[in-house]
């Protein structure tokens, strides 16, 4: 389990982090959404003891990240985001040296080697040198570094980011069949990406926590009105500019005609549908309906309306 | 001691999975041979001390060369971020740095001892002792070197800007004792004591003295020491 509590950092007077606090059980996967520069990045360095909160606490099972940083490290596997590798090694050659600095040498090495090539689909380029290996192949391997001692947690910073929509999904799929038995706690800028892959979603703006919650959590507590188009025949203006006083849940927006067809726009709150009072109306009104088509707020929508103050700053 | 063991076998592998070490290592032959057989068969003397004159001049830009990479380049393609969320203390990590530039160092020393058995062979009253004396001398100062280099290293993330700071410190405790005469008389003794040829001159000549050793440590210690804070502090920044 993760706790963070009110943490901050701070870049000379820029404050890339303010005090933001949440908290991922075991076997929870995480994304951790936010514009570019919201503060992702630094949030999750502090996490993996890269670098030093300015503020505040982060605790993993307990343990504090600054008292022990190396006994933390030692559960968390971080992917981070540009992924960066030694090229001119061997893939087995970077994943023993790593494996080598987490006390993983001999048989045990061999065996976690096998279970990650595996994990990673890295059969075949194993005695490759890493500069010759594809970028999916090389973000395959950033993950198999990460995962070289089986760590309880795994951090991943934009794992799916400059991958082909092949690769995406090879990866999602990786990533949700580790978050059944592990922590996962990944950022990501693509809100299709977290959406299709994550329990919970946190997003940040401006380095502040701005919600924390499941997709439909948010969308229930963000979704704003519905808009409404309709498209009728024979549909009169002041008929249409009347329905506010006979249905009063319903707010007349606008209203314009093509070739006798008539466009109009209402909206309505979430919580009340009013469509088949709407259809009555139309009918008492000897109107004849075309189409009916509401726009509900959807989590892209919610993420924009959220993070649209964000910028790079951060 | 596993992990600087770990840290020290992977920079090895990078000096020669790349063309780097080999290059080092030929050239510095090339050099170092060059001066040496240009002189050694005209003066007829049995004795290294062309070689033990000339190399401390080639390791003035030799091993700025050889460490301007080892901490430069993680900083530069990203790898510190991977190695800093290691279960990893920062000494293990600058030691097993510094035993790597060290060690090819001391490769390109030992290629010169084919100077050596050139020497034997067609030498007669061959001063052993001096020549041990020589070699301790240069491999002391190249460690010393290397340590200023690794130091170098750590402050920028870029390798041309590293070479340049690791010459300009070495050619500094190079100059020192050159400059005794224009500097007041209570310094001078300071300066000279700073200054590494004024030790390594000592030890070359076949005096092992415990002043000299104790320099040497501690311009190694002093700039590994330098190296691991740097590299503490940016964590904090």
């Amino acid at each position: 389990m993760i706790k963070v509590t009110d943490l901050s950092k701070n870049y000379g007077p820029v404050e890339a982090v303010k005090s933001i606090s949440f908290d991922i059980q075991d076997g929870e996967i995480v994304g951790f959404l936010g514009a570019n520069g919201a503060g992702k990045t630094t949030t999750l360095k502090m996490m993996t003891g890269y670098l030093v909160p300015s503020q505040g606490s982060i605790e993993v099972n307990d343990m504090n990240i600054i008292d022990h940083t190396h006994e933390i490290q030692k559960q968390i596997g971080y992917l981070p985001e540009l992924n960066p590798l030694y090229t001119e090694m061997r893939v087995y050659e970077y994943l023993e040296f790593l494996a080598g600095i987490r006390k993983i040498t001999g048989r045990a090495f061999k065996d976690a080697l096998a279970r990650v090539v595996e994990q990673c689909g890295l059969n075949g380029v194993v005695h490759k040198t890493i500069s010759d290996c594809s970028k999916g192949y090389k973000q395959r391997i950033g993950l198999a570094a990460a995962m070289i001692h089986d760590p309880k947690i795994l951090i991943l910073d934009e794992p799916v980011t400059g991958l082909d929509p092949n690769q995406i999904v090879e990866i999602r799929g990786l990533i949700k069949s580790l978050g059944k038995e592990k922590l996962v706690f990944m950022s990501s800028h693509i809100l299709q990406e977290i959406q299709a892959t994550v329990d919970r979603i946190i997003i940040i703006n401006q380095g502040e926590i701005v919600a924390n919650g499941t997709s439909d959590e948010l969308m229930s507590n963000f979704m704003g009105n519905v808009l409404l188009n309709m498209e009728v025949k024979g549909a009169v203006r002041e008929s249409v500019e009347h329905i506010q006083a006979k249905l009063p849940s319903v707010k007349f927006i606008g209203m314009e005609e093509v070739n006798g067809i008539q466009s109009v726009q209402f909206e309505y709150g979430k919580d009340k549908d009013p469509r088949e009072d709407l259809f009555h109306y139309a009918v008492e009104n000897n109107w004849s309906i075309l189409k009916m088509n509401p726009h509900t707020t959807n989590l892209e929508d919610i993420f924009r309306d959220l993070t649209k103050d964000g910028g790079a700053n951060a | 001691m596993h992990n600087i063991r770990t840290v020290f076998r992977r920079e090895m592998q990078g000096y020669f999975n790349s063309p780097m070490a080999y290059i080092f290592l030929v050239i510095f032959a090339v050099v170092s041979g060059y001066f040496f057989t240009n002189t050694f068969f005209l003066f007829g003397q049995s004795d290294l001390r062309v070689l033990f004159d000339i190399v401390p001049l080639v390791f003035l830009f030799f091993i700025p060369a050889v460490s301007m990479g080892l901490i430069a380049r993680e900083n530069n393609i990203g790898t510190m971020e991977t190695i800093s969320t290691l279960p990893l203390n920062t000494y293990e990590f600058v030691v097993g740095k510094f035993l790597a530039g060290f060690c090819l160092i001391l490769l390109g020393l030992a290629a010169t001892s084919i100077h050596f058995f050139t020497l034997v062979s067609v030498g007669t009253n061959v001063d052993y002792g001096a020549i041990f004396s020589g070699y301790l001398g240069l491999a002391l100062m190249g460690a010393t070197y290397t340590a200023i280099g690794t130091y170098a290293s750590s402050v920028t993330e870029n390798q041309v800007v590293a070479f340049i700071i690791g010459v300009f410190f070495v050619l500094v405790f190079f100059m020192l004792d050159k400059t005794l005469v224009f500097v007041p008389h209570s310094l001078a003794g300071i300066l000279q004591f700073l200054a590494v040829d004024y030790h390594l001159s000592n030890i070359s000549r076949g005096v092992i003295d415990s002043r000299n050793l104790i320099y040497f440590f501690s311009m190694v210690g002093f700039f590994i020491y330098l190296t691991i804070q740097t590299l503490e502090v940016r964590r904090w920044k």
